[in-house]
């Protein structure tokens, strides 16, 4: 066993606590960046000229008539610009642009002294456009062949000879919506310029460094000139990893013209329209199984929906092509990968990060193929898991596959699986109005960045003369509970009382060169960096306790903020007292941490290798009742069993956990993102740009019944005291709530209908679908071949679209500085552009 | 959001300043169309956030006091986004900063805290308040519990929680079953709990107001006739009753009122009146209080209410502003039209009523004159017996509806004597039913009837695509409303829950 994974008796970690900041929360106490600008003196406000084309060129801007408004200051365009005019880290997105690619793409920012004068300035610049041609939808732009980035290949065996060898083979396709992160606080920053020149922006980023370094590259400035400060975020779910930077920068250069504070906030609507969003898919595929309903083989083509930009693009998609396993062992695999340019906002990092879209397409799959195969939906799930051995088609050896099946007997029997299913049967039978589906999925989710390179942390803990701890980390906290959990690791490996410990707000001038928080792997490398800072304090202080007590140093102990011999607590040192003793014996009492993830190798040209710590799992079972006049349902009862190592914090995994499922299921079943697709002046506007028309879950969407279980003695070796990460794999848990409701809709029809369900699955999709169900029943020789459906069976299939011979594979300029080639990665970053180095197109690639 | 460099003119006019968590404030130097939650925010009560801005979220929400009667006062949860702040003039306001402190939290906000109800917490402060006024109200009652975990009432608290109270709040973070919990697991207040305390006296009567600040005039008349003399020389002013239409304009579309005009405390628009004949309610009493008044004596609205927006919104929104708004896909005219309602118009000239039917006359038109206002609706009696209101919308809780039907029918030996079948979200106006109605009346009430009703019903009105819902939806949804209703008849709870 590890050391950083061991964990001592009586922990704070493991203890479950409340969120470190939930009493500021329930106060209205916490501070949030838009909070602070009540308390900043002389602050001007920004708000955006959004253009009214879904493409466009800009012939003229005329920003004079904005300076008429009373209160108006300046109006930031491109010439105002010193360094960059770019917010990206892939060098494709201006700024502000002169090509208009969104519905709302804004071309320039009003400063004024109040938001109310910076609305107005706004309304009163003058734009000329000219308008272009714009591809709306993934299909679209897949018919023009318009793509952009790398088209990664993944293949293990031979997909022919897994389809020779199949008794049954079924094509398909499947298109499916994206997701608006709706964290409820939007947008913001607030910049001003310290002393010094020193630029300070507070920003709601999750990744503080990469927005330093684009509001220093923006500004023609070094890093070390700007220093990016996050107190908290309400929500960010990765919609604040790449968004934030550019917003950060307008302030910031607001800031650095007017020589006051200048604070940005988006409304809504300004968020929703004009930042990034999840990717929807579009997919096609053909797919293979034995006699048994074993997977032999699946041949698939994913195409994400980019929007005009790459951003995230293509390690959410390398990601979404590394889950369409899932759970499954599937012999002979090919999967090819696109990204769609379109004129929508650049599509990017959603929690699974292209992980989710991955696991939908087979859970699609399997969901529509079971009733064809006559093999009920759970037991094909259940037939095809991974054993021990297996590996993935990325060639990493799937560890632990037992533990999806523990977990998933263990939510067979505690939601009574087996008495639940013939109960939705009885009641299917006994009403012809209403009916029940009951379904269960699993979940298999990589952990660690697939980009190597991202995988280190640091801390810094400083230990005061009073023994007071205060730590530092580079993760940001955006409700997830991550210093929370620093804050248990730290006092567990000093060995102190949780409030001997305290944590300060995360900042680029205290911890450099951060990963973002993302990936779900934020506890994993911070933790790892906090537990390394304080581990050498201890080290530190064991000589100096050694000394006082006269034992030998590797036997003293730290528990509860005494310290003692291993065995005799009765002598005991006070913590607060043994640090004093230290500080006069000129022991340094603070250290910098620092954690890499070891055994990680991944290549992603190839798409092989190693790129995950660990597997996390999860098994959901999800009963649903529709209502078959107007497709509305009730999620009746939830029982979820998921494994996140030993929990460094049960609440807040819990927490997660919830959490998760019911954003997956706000994505599967009620967020509706519609962009206007017709021809009139408002293409490509975002129609549902709003919290009115696009729905959030709320409390009717929460499972009446909902029992969350950590999966036990799940100890992960190798990782900070045994855990696992936990922010993103439940969201998938929420396949179950559409496999029941595919389910529930088939039983509208006769035994064995296979039913095509839209995702997401509104009960105007539901109503649909339990219609097409009950036309089945009209037809019922027809039924493998459902009218208006694109599932065939038969033959070797439908061979889905392969990329073209000048698809380039995904080879990030990063991976290459890591493996050496720093001369050949030179040259590619001078093509991108020369006045970059390599550290900016890291942030490219996750 | 104004901050203090916003240098506004020096605002005339008369204002008593109101009181924030105790301590009395002046809103002298406010603009006219400021928003009670900026302004609290500009003070520095940063609790209360804009999640946003259009009564969607909650995370603005705080408490009020407002009458329960003559003598009591009830803490009512309100958007603050939406109402203005010169609204809020001689009120009494409680913001989470004010129910609590970290080292003295409240009830609600300790149970909040220690069972996991904040994760990023941006969402906390606005339930926390919803959550007190739920906690504070004084009818509220522990409930008896089902033994199996699957048939109990999952919409009360063992504790006589009513969760819809926290309908009107969303978290993106912790799937709700927290906060679920913190409400099902609070006590009951303490008498000496001062704001248990402030019940047993009479909330802040309403304060006459004028504000006149460069953005335009606030007026709040004290009086009708005072309301309709201003109103006669300013027609053009904006009436605004719970401002849970008007604060969406205000925010969402930039509009400003050169004149808003104040009705929601008229003592006149603030009656319910039951004869033999007729039921007239006051055009200016919130949603949530007329539900409370008729106590389920009318039992359309009753089956209404709980579908219409949010407790937060029912706390505000009002019927005169429902039907001032004239959306044809407002809930409230479909009921009313089912239930025959006409509406009291009053002007200085007096009043005159109106049959609902033929109150609107086009997409967001109506018979009403500049300078007149809606005083009252008339509910005719006696009621229908069978009763429903279908909203069809993708959410169940606070969602708008893409369609709406509502049902009067009366059966007599079998047969229908009479049917009123009022519609939205199928025509540019809130429409009758008048084909499906003929279709039925004089007919038996048997599945023969009501299916050949129900491909009628189907065609009525031209439903539009959108994002809501597509027109094929709309007109399929028509078609299947009165199978339901024949196939689940006098079922509130259940076609609350299905619609
Ligand atoms: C989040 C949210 C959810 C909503 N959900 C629903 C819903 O489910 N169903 C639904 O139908 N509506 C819904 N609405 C709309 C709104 O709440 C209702 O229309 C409400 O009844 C308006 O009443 P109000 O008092 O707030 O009107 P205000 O906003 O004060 O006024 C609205 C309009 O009516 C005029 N007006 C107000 N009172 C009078 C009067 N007495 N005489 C003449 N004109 C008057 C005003 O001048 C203004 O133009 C929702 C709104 C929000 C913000
Ligand atoms: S800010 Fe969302 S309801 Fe007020
Ligand atoms: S805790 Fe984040 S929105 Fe509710």
């Amino acid at each position: 066993m590890s050391t950083l994974s061991d964990r001592p008796r009586n922990s704070v970690v493991g203890e479950a606590v409340p969120h470190e900041s939930a009493a500021l929360h329930v106060t209205g106490r916490a501070l949030y960046t838009d909070d602070l600008v009540s308390r900043t003196r002389d602050v001007l406000h920004a708000f955006p000229v959004q253009a009214p084309h879904a493409h466009a060129l800009v012939t003229r801007l005329d920003v004079t008539p904005a300076h008429a408004v009373p209160g108006v200051v300046r109006v930031l365009t491109a010439d105002d610009v010193p360094g960059v005019n770019d917010a990206g880290v892939k060098h494709d997105e201006p700024l502000f642009p002169s090509e208009v690619m969104f519905y709302g793409h804004a071309v320039c920012w009003v400063l004024a002294e109040s938001l109310e004068a910076a609305r107005l300035g706004a309304s009163a610049v003058v734009v000329d456009y000219e308008p272009l041609p714009s591809l709306v939808t993934v299909t679209d732009a897949i018919a023009v062949a318009s793509f952009q980035g790398a088209q990664p290949h993944l293949e293990r065996g031979d997909v022919e000879a897994g389809l020779d060898r199949s008794t049954h083979v079924f094509s398909g396709d499947f298109e499916f919506a994206g997701q608006e992160h709706f964290y409820l606080e939007t947008h913001a920053a607030l910049a001003l310029v310290d002393e010094n020149e020193q630029i300070f922006v507070q920003s709601r980023t999750q990744h503080p460094s990469e927005t330093q370094e684009i509001v220093a590259h923006v500004l023609g400035l070094a890093s070390h000139e700007v220093t990016v400060q996050c107190l908290r975020m309400g929500g960010g779910f990765g919609g604040k990893e790449m968004q934030p930077h550019g917003f950060a920068a307008i302030a910031a250069l607001g800031a650095t013209l007017t020589g006051r504070p200048v604070r940005l906030r988006l409304t809504r609507n300004h968020d929703m329209t004009m930042t990034g969003k999840r990717h929807g898919f579009h997919a096609t595929w053909r797919v293979g199984f034995d006699g048994d309903g074993r997977l032999q083989a699946l041949d698939a083509t994913l195409t994400a929906d980019g929007g005009w930009s790459l951003d995230l693009s293509e390690p959410v998609l390398a990601r979404a092509l590394c889950h369409i396993d899932n759970a499954y062992w599937i012999p002979d695999v090919r999967v090819n990968g696109r990204i769609a340019r379109t004129h929508k906002t650049s599509q990017t990092a959603f929690r699974g990060f292209g992980g989710p879209q991955g696991m939908l397409v087979i859970e699609d799959v399997l969901g529509r193929c079971a009733p064809l195969l006559g093999i009920a939906a759970a037991d094909l799930r259940r037939r095809n898991f991974y054993s021990a051995g297996q590996a993935t088609p990325y060639g990493q050896p799937v560890r632990h596959p037992e533990r999806v099946v523990t977990a998933w007997d263990q939510v067979l029997t505690t939601s009574d699986f087996a008495a639940r299913t013939a109960e939705v049967t009885a009641f299917n039978l006994a009403h012809e109005d209403s009916k029940r589906g009951l379904a269960i999925t699993p979940v298999k989710f990589g952990i660690s960045f697939n980009l190597t390179a991202f995988n280190q942390a640091g801390a810094l803990v400083h230990v005061y003369k009073d023994g007071s701890v205060l730590i530092n980390h580079g993760g940001t906290e955006m409700g997830q509970g991550l210093h929370t959990k620093m804050l248990q690791v730290a006092a567990t490996t000093l060995g102190v009382p949780l409030p001997t410990v305290r944590l300060a707000p995360t900042r680029t001038d205290k911890v450099p060169n951060t990963s973002a928080t993302a990936a779900s792997s934020g506890a994993d490398l911070n933790g790892g960096a906090v537990k390394n800072a304080c581990d050498q304090i201890i080290e530190r202080l064991r000589t100096v306790a050694g000394g006082r007590l006269g034992i030998n140093p590797a036997d003293v102990r730290f528990e509860g903020g005494q310290v003692h011999g291993v065995g005799d607590p009765s002598a005991c040192i006070p913590w607060a007292e043994l640090v004093r003793q230290a500080y006069f014996q000129r022991v340094q009492l603070w250290a910098a941490g620092y954690y890499r993830t070891e055994g990680l190798h991944w290549d992603s040209s190839l798409m092989q290798g190693e790129p995950f710590k660990y597997f996390s799992y999860g098994v959901a079972a999800t009963e649903v009742e529709v209502d078959g006049f107007t497709g509305a349902y009730r999620t009746r009862r939830v029982d979820i069993v998921h494994d996140v190592g030993e929990s460094l914090s049960p609440l807040v995994d819990i927490g997660q956990i919830e959490g998760g499922f019911v954003q997956g299921a706000g994505w599967l079943t009620l967020e509706d993102l519609r962009w206007d697709t017709g021809d009139g002046p408002t293409r490509g506007r975002l129609a549902t740009q709003a919290a009115s028309t696009y729905k959030l879950p709320s409390f009717s969407e929460m499972p009446e019944v909902f029992h969350v279980s950590l999966l036990q003695d799940a100890h992960e070796d190798g990782v900070v005291y045994g855990s696992k990460a936990v922010g993103e794999p439940p969201l998938m848990l929420a396949f179950s709530v559409r496999e029941a409701l595919r389910q529930a809709a088939a039983a509208f029809g006769p035994p064995g209908t296979s039913v095509d369900l839209a995702s997401p699955a509104t009960p105007e999709a539901v109503y649909w679908a339990l219609e097409g169900a009950r036309a089945a029943g009209t037809k019922a020789e027809h039924r493998h071949l459902v009218e208006g459906s694109h599932l065939v069976e038969g033959g070797h299939g439908i061979v889905p679209a392969q990329p073209g011979p000048d698809a380039h594979a995904l080879h990030p300029i990063s991976e290459r500085w890591a493996n050496g080639e720093a001369a050949d990665a030179g040259a590619a970053g001078a093509v991108d552009d020369e006045s970059t180095g390599p550290g900016e197109h890291v942030g490219a690639h996750r | 959001m104004t901050s203090q460099l916003d240098r506004p003119a020096p605002t005339e006019g008369s204002t008593g300043g109101l009181i924030v968590n105790g301590a009395p404030c002046t809103l002298l130097g406010i603009r006219a169309n400021a928003t009670a939650l900026d302004w609290l925010r500009d003070r520095g009560l940063t609790g209360a956030k804009e999640g946003c801005a259009e009564g969607e979220c909650g995370a603005c929400a705080v408490l009020v006091a407002r009458p329960d009667g003559d003598d009591r006062t009830r803490w009512t949860a309100i958007n603050a986004c939406l109402v203005p702040a010169a609204s809020l003039d001689g009120q009494e306001i409680v913001t989470a900063e004010g129910l609590g402190s970290p080292t003295a939290l409240h009830p609600t906000q300790y149970e909040m805290a220690v069972r996991g109800g904040s994760q990023c917490g941006y969402c906390t402060p606005g339930f926390v308040c919803s959550m007190a006024a739920e906690y504070y109200r004084a009818d509220r009652v522990a409930a008896e519990i089902a033994p199996d975990e699957q048939e109990r009432d999952h919409e009360h608290g063992p504790n006589g929680f009513d969760l819809h109270a926290l309908s009107g709040n969303l978290c993106r973070c912790t799937g709700y079953r927290p906060i679920r919990d913190a409400a099902y697991a609070l006590g009951h207040p303490d008498p000496a709990d001062p704001l248990a305390e402030r019940l047993t006296r009479p909330a802040p009567p309403p304060q006459r107001t004028h504000v006149a600040a460069p953005d335009g005039e606030f007026n709040r008349p004290a009086t009708l006739p005072e309301a309709l003399a201003l109103l006669a020389e300013h027609p053009d002013a904006v009436l605004v009753a719970g401002s849970t239409d008007w604060g969406v304009e205000v925010n969402i579309r930039g509009t400003r009122a050169a004149h808003a005009l104040a009705i929601d405390r008229l003592p006149e628009l603030r009656t319910v009146e039951v004869d033999d004949t007729v039921i007239e309610l006051g055009a200016a009493l919130s949603l949530s209080e007329i539900e409370r008044l008729l106590a389920g004596r009318v039992p359309l609205l009753a089956a209404l209410f709980p579908q219409f927006a949010s407790r937060l919104i029912r706390n505000g929104a009002t019927l005169g502003g429902n039907l001032g708004t004239g959306s044809p896909i407002g809930d409230a005219p479909p009921a009313l039209l089912a239930l025959e309602a006409s509406v009291v118009l009053a002007s200085v000239a007096g009043d005159r009523e109106v049959p609902l039917a033929d109150y609107f006359t086009g997409y967001r038109q109506s018979v009403r004159h500049p300078g007149e206002l809606i005083r009252a609706i008339r509910i005719p009696l006696p009621l229908a017996g069978i009763t429903a209101f279908h909203k069809i919308a993708k959410r169940r809780f606070d969602d708008i509806s893409s369609v709406a039907i509502a049902y009067a029918v009366d059966v007599t030996d079998g047969v229908v004597t009479r049917a009123r079948i009022g519609l939205g979200g199928v025509a540019a106006t809130p429409l009758r039913a008048i084909a499906t109605e003929a279709a039925l009346e004089g007919r038996p009430w048997d599945r023969a009837t009501v299916q050949e009703a129900a491909a009628v019903l189907r065609r009525e009105g031209t439903p539009l695509d959108d994002h809501r819902a597509s027109a094929a939806y709309r007109s399929a949804m028509l078609g299947t409303s009165l199978l339901k209703l024949y196939a689940q008849p006098a079922d509130p709870g259940r076609q609350e829950a299905d619609a």
